[in-house]
């Protein structure tokens, strides 16, 4: 590597601006009205404020809800992915492309079109009634939220899974085969720990999202579910506490920042993020 | 027990394929309903898409949506480009705490990005409008051009551009000449990513928008309490279309270009 | 090679925009371009409460161009307002949240003046009614009011409907809606225990908060505005439904029926205010104005069915119009009405706070 200055350095001048300003500070505007009351003296009322029964039971059920959301997601999406690469090269890039296109119609729309299938009189129920079974009650139900949790997340889960398992060299498989592992034990102790970083990057990526969601909540749960993404959106747009939703915002980055930490120990091969 | 396997593989296929597939299916139909309420099937029109032509509402949260798309994307690759040009010879150090501050937004819940925009504008007493909401969403595209441009950089050969310089190129021209045909693809597809991450935003941008200025997505939202209008199912379907058929035919240009020269893509 | 590959992320990114802009210039543009921003009136109002053709007729006749956005509840619009008033011109806000605004500073005094029908047109009960929250009548001019009851379908329910009880009726499970904002939800939980509904008494409040938390699982769903197409759909029994919606759903669905309960409700107003910060002060008022003339208000009263304040619609209306039970009520029959008030922003954080574990609990 040549030793000569880097005669564009000056170029990233206007990017550490913007990031010092679009980035950095609004993080500290969140940490700053966390900690502060609306005099702007100091308190840990806000954070401690999610020990509150409602707060705790609604991060309660944002965490079970979105743990569910992503087990599923990984159940769906390991198969998937392991019979995606046992197709032909051609075939497989044109799946994957018809994977990708639903995320390119609105998702509040899909989302919200789920509420046809899903209703009291809505398409499933009505399928079920004239095949003469009972009408289920599918909407407005923690299950619902899992549901569409699962759609609109599965492609995160899918992708880098995907591209995990592509990477492995088949040679190895072979070499496993060869030495006489039958399919069970090869897939056991080849296969899936090779596949293991784009599993935790499934994970990373689905987890949070699900966990943060008030969108889907809103959507699908007829008011029914109360999300910790939807008290801090509330306590912003209705309540008019900044303090108590910025305080609620640092209990979520703790998850986040956790989330960060696995993702980065494990992402030996940079998929999601820049290194 | 092998042609079972393999029937059982495509079923699983197929499923996964409606599962996804089936509330674009829903709408898709509902573009066409004559009927307003989600549950009955009205007959046949085509009604909705001649009034999403004079529709004003949807016509502008439609502009608006486009055009922050492409704005921002567009800031972003500059911006963005330019980071990772002064990145190259950064220390180690240096770069991973840039990157580091970079990835934020990307690894952020949109919840946490979206309210700490709406305490930065309103602490500055920023009038919420179109232009709060353009500034978040450069700020969240730059990291996906970084994602796509970084690489190309590190995949170049440095010996190109100093071949360059001693040949005489002065430093600007000899990046235009030897560097930037190579991260073009990356910057293609950074600003593609952004392009789609901006058009599909409704979190933040549901934090940073003023009186009268709508997206798509936060229109949505807002109708969706009183009745999403059929129009909008009609824009959704239009949409949906036209980014199949490109998709498709590039997905055949790439297979072409596969075929006749026999590498991967 | 490299090149070409290269340039197929461009070239599906070009044909994207090209084909976004294309779709884009084809739809229409609104009467001016944004930039112009000196002809314009921001309206914030709730949804479904105008007729759409009145916008449309004020633009004409003013020539002012109408910036029209729609808000689902009081505390919805509040914080918008709190944080920036520039943003919108005239609001209708309801009794409570105006007496809330007024303490907040955030509305400007009106000039009745430049507003000749005002005066002349609102029936001078309705002046009084609005002094309860806007002493003097400084800040507010009566648009609309009425009561909230419940709304059921007569083929779905057996049982006499006239107490709020009958929604936490187990037959009814998975059948009933109920409002999906703060005090109109609480107001049913006190009122049925016989309570205030502007109580600051923190037993009365937690004993409402318990019976709504039991009613939880019979409740279909929270909701505000689309209480009106489930019930026309025939898709719940029973719903928690304002009185002007309720009349339009009486029009779509002969089985519908209102009824104001016997241990009483919110009588409630909502009336138009201009912000403090308002940059078109004059266009606002030209706007309230403009809803006060006797033909703009009945024109209003028939598409979106509230009652109106208005002496001059009312004298415009035929007979049956004008008697409608649920519509003009004869409030003299109903001894437990109650107006909302502003509760303090102490009362407003533990309304809140009670309103987060109902809705948190499962």
């Amino acid at each position: 590597m040549s030793k000569r200055k880097n005669p564009f350095a000056w170029l990233g001048a206007p990017y550490y601006l913007w990031a010092a300003v679009f980035i950095i500070i609004p993080l500290l505007l969140v940490v700053w009205y966390g900690l502060t009351d609306s005099t702007g003296a100091f308190t840990f009322e806000n954070v401690a404020a999610i020990l509150n029964p409602a707060h705790s039971k609604a991060l309660l059920l944002s965490i079970l809800l979105s743990l569910a959301a992503t087990g599923v997601c990984l159940l769906l999406a390991y198969p998937l992915c392991m019979i995606l690469t046992s197709l032909q090269k051609k075939a497989n890039s044109f799946i994957v492309l018809i994977l990708i296109l639903p995320m390119w119609m609105n998702f509040l729309l899909r989302t919200y079109a789920w509420q046809s299938l899903l209703e009291k009189a809505g398409i499933i129920n009505s399928l079920l009634s004239s095949l003469g079974l009972p009408a289920q009650h599918l909407i407005n139900t923690p299950g619902a939220i899992v549901f569409g949790m699962v759609y609109d997340f599965l492609p995160f889960m899918v992708l880098p899974i995907y591209t995990s398992l592509q990477k492995i060299d088949h040679n190895v498989i072979n070499a496993a085969h060869d030495l006489g592992a039958g399919h069970v034990q090869t897939f056991l102790r080849v296969i899936f720990p090779l596949s293991l970083p784009g599993v935790i990057s499934g994970i990373t990526m689905v987890f949070i999202p699900g966990l943060t969601t008030f969108v889907i909540s809103s959507l699908l749960g007829g008011g029914k579910i109360l999300l910790i993404g939807n008290v801090i959106e509330q306590e912003f747009t209705q309540a008019y506490d900044w303090n108590l939703g910025s305080g609620l915002s640092l209990v979520l980055l703790i998850f986040i920042i956790l989330n960060v930490i696995l993702s980065t120990l494990t992402d030996k091969d940079q998929e999601g993020v820049v290194k | 027990m092998k042609k079972t396997g393999s029937v059982l593989k495509k079923v699983y296929v197929f499923l996964i394929f409606f599962f996804m597939y089936a509330p674009i299916a829903v709408l898709i139909i509902q573009s066409f309903n004559q009927s307003k309420s989600r549950g009955h099937w009205g007959g046949f029109t085509l009604q909705w898409y001649q009034s999403l032509f004079t529709d004003a509402d949807i016509g502008a949260a439609f502009r608006n949506t486009i055009l922050l798309a492409v704005l921002s994307s567009a800031a972003a690759v500059i911006l963005g480009t330019a980071a990772c040009i002064a990145m190259i010879r950064m220390q180690h150090k240096r770069r991973s705490l840039v990157i580091g501050i970079t990835n934020i937004p990307m690894l952020n819940a949109d919840i946490v990005t979206g309210v700490s925009f709406m305490l930065l504008f309103m602490t500055l007493r920023m009038e919420l409008g179109f232009g709060t909401v353009l500034l978040a969403h450069i700020t969240f595209n730059i990291p996906y051009v970084i994602l796509n441009v970084m690489p190309r950089f590190r995949e170049l050969n440095p010996h190109v551009y100093e071949a360059a310089l001693d040949l005489g190129a002065s430093p600007a021209e000899a990046f235009f000449k030897t560097v930037m045909p190579e991260i073009m693809p990356g910057i293609a597809s950074g600003a593609l990513m952004a392009f789609t991450m901006s058009l599909d935003d409704f979190i933040i941008t549901h934090f940073t928008t003023g009186a009268g200025v709508n997206t798509l997505s936060t229109k949505i939202y807002a109708e969706v309490k009183l009745g999403i209008k059929p129009e909008m199912y009609a824009l959704s379907a239009m949409i949906f279309i036209t980014v199949l058929v490109l998709l498709i035919l590039v997905n055949r240009v790439q297979a072409g270009y596969e075929k006749t020269r026999g590498t991967e893509v | 090679m490299k090149k070409l590959h290269g340039l197929l992320p461009s070239a599906v990114l070009l044909s994207a925009v090209l084909t976004a802009s294309l779709l884009g210039g084809c739809s229409p543009a609104p009467a001016e371009s944004a930039a112009d921003d000196s002809n314009v009136v921001y309206v914030y109002n709730w949804g479904e409460y105008i007729d759409p053709d009145v916008i449309t007729m004020f633009e004409d006749e003013t020539g002012i161009r109408v910036v029209y956005d729609e808000f689902e509840t009081n505390e919805i619009m509040y914080p918008k307002i709190a944080a920036d008033s520039s943003q919108y011109d005239v609001i209708c806000p309801s009794d409570y949240m105006i007496a809330k605004m007024i303490e907040g500073n955030l509305l400007s005094p009106l000039d009745y003046d430049a507003m000749p029908n005002v005066k002349a047109n609102i029936g001078e009960d309705f002046w009084k009614t609005a002094r309860d929250f806007d002493p003097g009548n400084i800040y507010s001019v009566p648009y609309c009011w009425g009561t909230i009851g419940i709304l059921y379908n007569k083929t779905m329910v057996d049982d006499p409907v006239d107490s709020w009880s009958i929604l936490w009726n187990e037959k009814y499970k998975d059948n009933i809606l109920m409002q999906d904002s703060v005090r109109d939800l609480f107001s049913v939980a006190l009122k049925l225990d016989g309570d205030s509904l502007n109580t600051l008494d923190i037993n009365q409040l937690e004993k409402a908060k318990e019976k709504l938390i039991e009613q939880k699982p019979l409740v279909q769903a929270y909701v505000v505005d689309e209480v009106r197409d489930k019930m026309i759909g025939n898709e719940a029994a029973l719903g928690v439904i304002y009185s002007g919606e309720a009349e339009y759903t009486r029009e779509e669905n002969e089985d519908l029926a209102y009824v104001i309960p016997k241990e009483g409700t919110n009588l409630w107003m909502d009336d138009w205010v201009i912000t403090k910060g308002s940059k078109h002060k004059d266009a606002a008022a030209k706007w309230i104005d403009f809803m006060c003339r006797g033909d703009i208000a009945l024109k209003n009263f028939e598409y979106i069915y509230y009652s109106t304040p208005n002496t001059a619609a009312i004298d415009l209306m035929d007979a049956d119009e004008r008697n409608n039970p649920v519509l003009f009520p004869d409030l003299s029959q109903y001894h437990n009405l109650e107006a909302m008030k502003y509760l303090g922003k102490d009362g407003d954080r533990l309304y809140f706070d009670l309103w987060k574990e109902v809705k948190s609990a499962f």
